[in-house]
């Protein structure tokens, strides 16, 4: 199975690898995955107070190829975005972008959980109630 | 930049060696006859490439040229030992042993053999791949007809005690088969001296052609015989119907006589060569594990687990290059880890991040030096992204988080 050339890039070139403190309040965390299913994925935000934007965005993910894609593709997407914005990264987009195949599509559900999971930590450090949607 | 091409998988098939492609070339135009036609020259000499090919065969096992049924694979062959005496053998008993960290083929033969009415024991093994010998004859019982214990494990190359194991079965009278698909050819595999009576082996691990592979059923003390899985035209004293693939035997008749001749010293070769490169990247890297018992190992294997590190997303680092497996979960459809490594008990995390490594007749010096670079470079590299390396590093004890398994 070959995998696309996007998907080789953000896994050679990954974008945004790193760790922000997790003891700010300005900063998300969202951790997804267990060692014991082979996925581990850690996806971090820092929020503007202000204006509410993604400032930064972080990731480390333990993984295959898809994932650390996936996770590298998401921390791009989520910069300059804000946080509302963000909830509405899906994975069949980045499904799309990476062109994962179809035995590769929960990597791209995990990158979708570590975003969400950052957003609801940032918004319970700051408590800020979820919006009914 | 040049593309190195480095095969380092030579557990999952081996490259064919030019001198057997040269020695079944005439067989597919020049010589094209049916093995079974008895009546003209194209025929017999396509008995006599059989025949050849038959000796060749049993001279690599020390075994009689009748011994020798040709198949289409270890597949087929382990199928039909399993299959085969179950059938054969109904009125004396319906129970197998055999081990957890069997290949498939034996595996889900006895699943299969369960299935039609019969008794299987799965035994587990040592932390080290190894049966425990006690244990092995303890599920011995009076309804015990076989026991199958592949000679070496697939996937970390540790070799199974066969002398002392074909000891327990003549003690108690039961028969001895074993899936030695990844021992042929490689070491000495002479089933009569350690007292197996049925012996599955396979083409494209010993340098031959895919398809084609055979199995040894002694014939004398005892005599055995297995009930044919095929029907046909009766070929191969009627325990294996269908025209005979006389190219491919051709070709696995030669890599016998070729692995007869050169085991000793490539043996030596590789073992070096292995050792190089287990070394090489144990030396380099922290929090590195070899899986399965290293004086009871195929001279060609290493299976190592680089703690924190996925499995496949490290393969994806050199694959362009470098060609080798993991136990990782993410490279099966089944999401599951090795179950060979898993029997060995590793944890899910050692198991998902192992590679097998395995070196064959075509592998250099100088791929190893390459290997050791590219293996290392890439373990960092994922080192280097993977969160729980950094908590482990940070000193977080990974036991007490709570994941969210999903
Ligand atoms: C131990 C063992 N048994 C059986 C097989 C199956 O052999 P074949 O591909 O010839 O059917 C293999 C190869 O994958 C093997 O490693
Ligand atoms: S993380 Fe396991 S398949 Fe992607």
């Amino acid at each position: 199975m070959a995998y696309s050339e996007k998907l080789l890039e953000h896994f050679k070139h990954p974008k945004n690898v790193g760790t922000l403190d997790k003891s700010k309040k300005s900063v998300g965390t969202g951790l997804v995955g267990a060692p014991e299913c082979g996925d581990v994925m850690r996806l971090q935000i820092e929020v503007d107070d202000a204006t509410q934007i993604i400032k930064d965005a972080k990731f480390k993910t333990f993984g295959c190829g898809s994932a650390i894609a996936s996770s590298s593709l998401a921390t791009e997407w989520l910069k300059g975005k804000s946080v509302d914005e963000a909830l509405t990264i899906d994975n069949m987009a980045i499904v799309e972008e990476l062109a994962l195949p179809p035995v590769k599509i929960h990597c791209s559900v995990l990158a979708e959980d570590a975003i969400k999971g950052a957003i609801k930590d940032y918004k319970e450090k700051n408590n800020i109630v979820e919006s009914k949607s | 930049m040049s593309v190195k091409r480095i095969y380092l998988d030579n557990n999952a098939t081996t490259p064919c060696d030019p001198r057997v492609v040269e020695a079944m070339l005439p067989f597919f135009y020049e010589m094209p006859g049916n093995a079974a036609s008895r009546n003209h020259p194209f025929g017999w000499e396509a008995e006599e490439g059989v025949n050849q090919a038959r000796q060749q065969i049993a001279d690599l096992l020390d075994v009689d040229t009748k011994e020798v049924i040709f198949t289409s694979g270890a597949t087929e062959s382990d199928n039909l030992a399993l299959k085969g005496v179950f059938e054969m053998y109904a009125r004396k008993g319906n129970h197998i042993i055999t081990l957890q960290t069997e290949h498939k083929a034996v595996l889900d033969s006895c699943k299969r053999i369960e299935k039609m009415g019969g008794e299987v024991t799965y035994l587990p093994v040592n932390r080290d791949g190894l049966v425990d010998l006690n244990e092995l004859e303890a599920a011995i019982t009076d309804k015990t007809i076989l026991i199958s214990v592949m000679w070496a494990n697939n996937e970390t190359g540790v070799i199974q005690p066969m002398k002392e194991i074909g000891d327990i079965c003549a003690k108690h009278g039961v028969l001895f088969m074993s899936d030695a698909t990844q021992a042929v050819g490689k070491i000495k595999t002479h089933p009569k001296k350690v007292g197996i009576h049925l012996m599955a082996f396979s083409a494209h691990k010993m340098y031959g052609p895919k398809g084609v592979g055979g199995l040894y059923v002694s014939r004398k003390n005892p005599r055995v015989k297995v009930t044919a899985q095929i029907d046909g035209g009766g070929h191969e004293r009627g325990m294996r119907s269908g025209t005979l693939n006389v190219p491919g035997i051709v070709g696995l008749g030669k890599a016998a006589e070729i692995a007869r001749l050169e085991m000793a010293e490539e043996a030596q070769r590789l073992s070096r060569l292995r050792d190089m490169l287990q070394k090489g990247l144990m030396d380099r890297l922290e929090e590195c594990y070899v899986n399965g018992n290293e004086d009871h190992r195929m001279p060609h294997v290493t299976n190592i687990s680089f703690k924190h590190v996925e499995g496949e997303g490290l393969m994806m680092t050199f694959n362009q290059d470098i060609a080798v497996s993991s136990g990782s979960a993410c490279t099966s459809a089944s999401l599951e880890p090795s179950y060979v490594l898993m029997a060995l008990g590793l944890g899910d995390d050692l198991a998902h991040s192992s590679l097998r490594l395995s070196l064959g007749r075509f592998t250099k010096e100088e791929d190893i030096d390459y290997a050791i670079d590219a293996i290392a470079a890439g373990v960092n590299h994922m080192r280097d992204l993977s969160p729980i390396w950094e908590m482990y590093k940070e000193g977080v004890d990974l036991e007490k988080v709570v994941w969210t398994e999903h």
